[in-house]
Order: structure tokens, then C-alpha cells, then sequence
């Protein structure tokens, strides 16, 4: 697939074209377009409040250590620390990401391998779901969160992740490429029992697809704010990430840009960090969601 | 596809693989989606007077009657519909048309752009940063006192008393930029991703043919990229439907402006209208936010039929993310 080249332009001989200099200079304003705003935060990180409000500026200063200190000066006020709330979206996010590729690939594996009656149904079953967006059933979950009295806990927040029927259907796409039914054939020769084939043998065989839906599960629950802070709301000192930085723009009263956007860059240090290091798996993982046969 | 796969006669085994998966599904997902349809038939009244006064739920339409047809509501329901459609389609149109061009640019075997990996990373970082923040920082560039506010005001673009965030309109379009900007670059790697899949045979018989690169794009790219369109067209509006990170804390939802006779918040989406009722308060109503909610599911589900039955007869399979 990737290799292939598509032919569907032809330029005229001799002709000088304009063409490439312009789509050169389009994809540098996109480039600017898209760091820009992240230039900026940055930027204003480092100055006083009184600076930015001035307007905008493109040389940073020396206020990041002021800024820093009083963001934690004024911890009380949000509830938790930046990094507390970071460490809250790990706690959260790590367990979520391990049991919802775990989980998707068991599910995957189950019907690719397996053939027992109302397969087909199953799978439609999952495709089906796949177009439901949890949001919808907020209300409800509130409920089963109160009826299991996980309301309030971060167990409310992992265990559905259980049943992610998108990264199923990934698993499922990856599996049906590439992996052969024969191997689970060949252990179960070899007298491995079923669920030790599918923990020692298939998983090992799936990583590549394991890595980069954890990639994207990591991403999804780690910028989540809609269910935590519905879940989490009475809980402040187990607030996440984006529920700091939602509480960063609430904070109007002694409202200090250099503090906001000091806050701002450090909450999306850590994940700038990881893309530039994964994003050339990224990117392949995002290109493979589009295409199947 | 293949013909029909070798599979191993230990058909129970799937089963018993599939159980977590459907049990979790059952209790998180399936019950509380009925759950919501059930309760949304429930209307919320005081019971006892004064300190001694409890809140309880009681069979009645009136959360359809009132509120989601009738003029309770204000028409708060039909106001956030119209939001969050309006929302998507400023940010879908430009989105799929910028990525059209771009994943045209990048797959013209003739004109090839050098730093095409470094453009897709860039173009695409913006949607994987968290959503909050990036709503924070845009509400912090366009506050009053704001940088891009500054800059604006600086060129003489805005006059000095101007403030950005009680402008209904200009809220509504700066959320929808954000969502342009966070979500072409996805769109364009799916679509890129979907050209490089169309067999190079299939061109360079048009070629042979004489068809121009303009008939190439219209017969030969465009058919044969439909599938993967409708699925970006659905898993775009599915989501710009449950659109909640940005306008929130962009500008909560307002500003509140005339709208007719009402008020109305200018950029307040369904699923915030949701939480309004969910959040503790005096606003607090479950059964209302309930049929808000199905009413969200009904339009939700609505676009995913058409786009089923839209594939199903091509029998196309296609995904894509977020």
C-alpha cells in the first residue's frame, strides 16, 4: 500500500510552473499556522502579566521561575498541583491504556480465530457499536457509578475501557492481515492450552498493533475532561490534568496570564515530548485508520 | 478479502474470550444507555417544603413535552442542535477541502514535495494535544486583554473597547478554527493514506487513454476514495456532535445573546446543554438532562444509518480515527 506511486498529474515540458513554489509556500504558512499559537505559549510563559496584556510578543523574558512560583503558589485554589494532576491522569491513563489494548486483543482474537455460531453477529454487533458515543449515555452511567459505588473512584474512569469496540475493530483489521490461524494450530499440537496461546503466542505476534493503539488509547484518556469531571467532580484532589487546566481559565478572580500560560506549557510538555519521539508511528497509525482494502 | 479463513474447532473458547468484553459492555455502556431512555420518561419535582424538601423523579412526559418540544425550555435544546451543527459544518467544510488539496499535493508523483514526513508531523501535532488546553490557550489569546487581542487592536483591525469573547459570532468562529486547525492534519494523512492505496494501474491506463489529471481526480480518485470520505464525513460529525472540550472552556458556552425573543448561549453545544442539568446546582435535573441526551443519540444515530446504508451497498470497508 504505502509503496505504491500515483500518477495523476502531468507537466508540461519546457513550461516554468509556478506550481511547486506555490505549494511550497502554502505548506510553510500550514507549518506556521500550526506552531504558531504553541510559539506564543511559550513565549508568554516567560513573561509578566503585565507584558502580554500589552499585547503580543515574540522575544521571550526571564519570568518563567516567577511564573512557575506562583502557579504552585496558588495550588490551594485549584486544588491540586499541576504535577499532582498530571500524576492523577497517569494513575488513571496507565491502567486504562494496559486493559483496553488487553482486552480489545482478546476480543479480536476471539473472533478471528475461533468459529463458533453467531460470529458474524458478534462482529456486526461490535461494528454496530463502534457509532454509539458514550457521551450519550452519561445520565445512565452516573447511575451504574452509584449503584457500584465507584462514583467518586478512578476504577469508574478504568474498567469501561474493558470494551472499546474501535480498538477491537483495529485489532481485528490487524490480525486478519497479518497473522495466521495455523500458529494457534501449531501449539495447540504442541499441547498449549488456549489461553496460554493467546498470552504467549498471539500477543507477541500482535505487539506492532498493540503499540500503536496504546499509542491512541494513551492519547484519548489521557486529554479526556467530559467523564472526569463528571466523575471526579466532588473529588479535587484527584483531579486530572485537563481538569486543572480547566480550572486555570476558571480562575478569574486573580487571573495572571504569565501563571496561565506557564501552566498551560507545562500540562502539554510531557505529551509535545512523546509525539516528536513516537510521531513517526503516529502518523502510520493514523494513516492506517483510513485505509482497508 | 480472502475466502473464508481456516478456523479451529474450540469454538467455545470464543465464548469465554469474548466475556469481559460483553460483560464490561453490558454494565458501562448497554445498561446505561437504557437507563438514560428509561429515566428521561421521569420528570423531577420538589417534594416537603422548606429545609425538609427533597427532589424526587416521578413518571411523566413533561421532559419531551416541556422542555424539548414545548416552550419551557426556551427552545435551549433546538438553540444547542443548531450550535453544535452550525459549529461542525464551519469546521468540517474547510477541513475536508484543505485536506482534499493537500493529500492531492503530496501524492503527485510529478510534482513531489520535498519534507513531506516533516509536514504531516507538524500539521498533525495540533490534534494531539490535550483539547483543554488548547481551548485555554485560545481563550487566553482572544480575552480582552489577550495577545492576538493586542495584536489586533495594535493594526487596527479591532478598536480599543472591543472584546472578542461577547461577540456571539466571532466565538463561534474562532471554536470552529480550533477544530479546522486541530483536525485537517488527521484528515489529510487518512486521505493521503487512501490515495496511496488506489492501484497505479488503474491511472496509468487513464493515462494511456489520454484522460487529463483533472479527469483522473473526478473518475479514477474521487470514486474510488468515496468510501473512506463517508467514513471521515460520519466519524467527523459523530464527533463534532459530542463536540465538548473546546467550547467549553473557550468561552463556557456564551456569550448569552438575543436571539428573537430569547436568550440564547451562542456557542453552546448538546452535550454541554447535558451537563448544565447533570452538574450539582439548583439547575440540577436528571430526567431533562436525560432527554436532551436521547434527543442527541436520535440525530447520532440517524447519521451513522445513512452512512451504513451508504457503504453497505458498496461493500467498502473503511475506518478512520477520532
Amino acid at each position: 500500500m504505502a509503496s505504491s506511486i500515483q500518477v495523476n498529474t502531468t507537466q508540461e515540458k519546457g513550461k516554468f510552473s509556478l506550481r511547486k513554489p506555490f505549494r511550497y509556500a502554502v505548506c510553510i504558512i500550514l507549518v506556521v499556522l500550526a506552531l504558531f499559537p504553541f510559539y506564543i505559549l511559550i513565549v508568554n510563559s516567560t513573561l509578566t502579566s503585565d507584558l502580554i496584556k500589552q499585547g503580543i510578543h515574540f522575544i521571550p523574558g526571564a519570568n518563567f521561575i516567577k511564573n512557575y512560583n506562583g502557579l504552585v503558589a496558588k495550588t490551594e485554589a485549584v486544588g491540586v498541583s499541576l504535577w499532582k494532576s498530571m500524576l492523577n491522569s497517569l494513575l488513571i491513563t496507565v491502567p486504562t491504556v494496559v486493559l483496553q489494548v488487553y482486552f480489545a486483543s482478546l476480543t479480536a482474537y476471539a473472533v478471528t480465530v475461533y468459529h463458533f455460531k453467531g460470529r458474524n453477529f458478534v462482529w456486526a454487533f461490535i461494528y454496530a457499536i463502534m457509532m454509539i458515543p458514550t457521551q450519550v449515555s452519561i445520565v445512565g452511567f452516573i447511575k451504574v457509578c452509584n449503584l457500584t459505588h465507584l462514583y467518586g473512584s478512578r476504577l469508574a474512569l478504568i474498567i469501561p475501557a474493558m470494551a472499546a469496540p474501535t480498538t477491537v475493530y483495529f485489532m481485528k483489521q490487524y490480525m486478519e492481515a497479518s497473522f495466521s490461524v495455523e500458529i494457534v494450530e501449531a501449539a495447540r499440537i504442541d499441547g498449549a492450552s488456549e489461553f496460554y496461546t493467546f498470552n504467549r503466542i498471539a500477543v507477541p505476534l500482535i505487539m506492532p498493533a498493540i503499540a500503536t493503539q496504546a499509542i491512541f488509547a494513551f492519547v484519548a484518556s489521557w486529554n479526556n475532561l467530559y467523564t472526569p469531571s463528571l466523575i471526579l467532580a466532588t473529588e479535587r484532589d484527584k483531579a486530572t490534568m485537563p481538569m486543572y487546566v480547566q480550572a486555570l481559565q476558571s480562575n478569574d478572580k486573580q487571573r495572571d496570564f504569565g501563571q496561565i500560560y506557564t501552566g498551560l506549557f507545562i500540562s502539554i510538555l510531557p505529551i509535545m515530548v512523546a509525539y516528536f519521539l513516537l510521531s513517526k508511528y503516529i502518523v502510520a497509525g493514523v494513516a492506517l485508520g483510513g485505509v482497508k482494502e | 478479502m480472502q475466502k473464508k479463513r481456516k478456523t479451529v474447532e474450540y469454538g467455545k473458547y470464543g465464548y469465554i474470550f469474548l466475556v469481559p468484553f460483553f460483560l464490561v459492555f453490558l454494565i458501562f455502556q448497554l445498561y446505561p444507555l437504557l437507563y438514560t431512555f428509561y429515566i428521561s420518561f421521569f420528570k423531577q419535582v420538589q417534594v416537603g417544603h422548606g429545609r425538609k424538601a427533597t427532589i424526587e423523579l416521578v413518571p411523566g412526559l413533561n421532559n419531551y413535552t416541556d422542555y424539548v418540544f414545548g416552550s419551557l425550555g426556551g427552545g435551549e435544546v433546538f438553540n444547542a442542535i443548531i450550535v453544535t451543527i452550525v459549529m461542525w459544518l464551519l469546521n468540517f467544510v474547510p477541513q475536508i477541502l484543505l485536506s482534499l488539496l493537500l493529500a492531492g499535493w503530496f501524492t503527485d508523483a510529478f510534482n513531489k514535495l520535498r519534507g513531506e514526513g516533516a509536514y504531516k508531523v507538524i500539521m498533525y501535532m495540533p490534534n494531539i494535544i490535550t483539547a483543554a488546553t488548547i481551548a485555554v490557550l485560545f481563550y487566553s489569546f482572544f480575552d480582552v486583554n489577550g495577545s492576538i487581542t493586542g495584536l489586533l487592536k495594535s493594526v487596527g483591525i479591532l478598536n480599543d473597547n472591543s472584546d472578542i469573547l461577547k461577540s456571539g459570532y466571532a466565538s463561534l468562529f474562532i471554536i470552529a478554527f480550533i477544530q479546522f486547525w486541530m483536525w485537517y492534519g488527521n484528515t489529510m494523512i487518512v486521505l493521503i493514506a487512501g490515495i496511496m492505496g488506489i492501484s497505479p494501474s488503474l491511472y496509468e491506463a487513464a493515462m494511456v487513454d489520454g484522460a487529463t489529471p483533472t479527469q483522473q481526480f473526478w473518475l479514477i480518485t474521487m470514486p474510488l476514495l468515496k468510501p473512506i470520505l463517508q467514513f471521515t464525513l460520519v466519524t467527523s460529525a459523530i464527533g463534532g456532535l459530542q463536540m465538548y472540550d473546546i467550547p467549553q472552556l473557550f468561552n463556557k458556552g456564551g456569550p448569552v445573546v438575543k436571539w428573537g425573543a430569547n436568550s440564547v448561549n451562542s456557542t453552546q453545544t448538546i452535550i454541554m446543554l447535558v451537563k448544565s442539568y447533570i452538574d450539582a446546582g439548583p439547575k440540577q435535573d436528571y430526567g431533562r438532562a436525560a432527554a436532551y441526551s436521547v434527543i442527541l443519540f436520535i440525530i447520532t444515530l440517524a447519521i451513522s444509518m445513512i452512512f451504513f446504508l451508504a457503504t453497505s451497498e458498496k461493500k467498502s470497508k473503511s475506518s478512520g480515527v477520532g
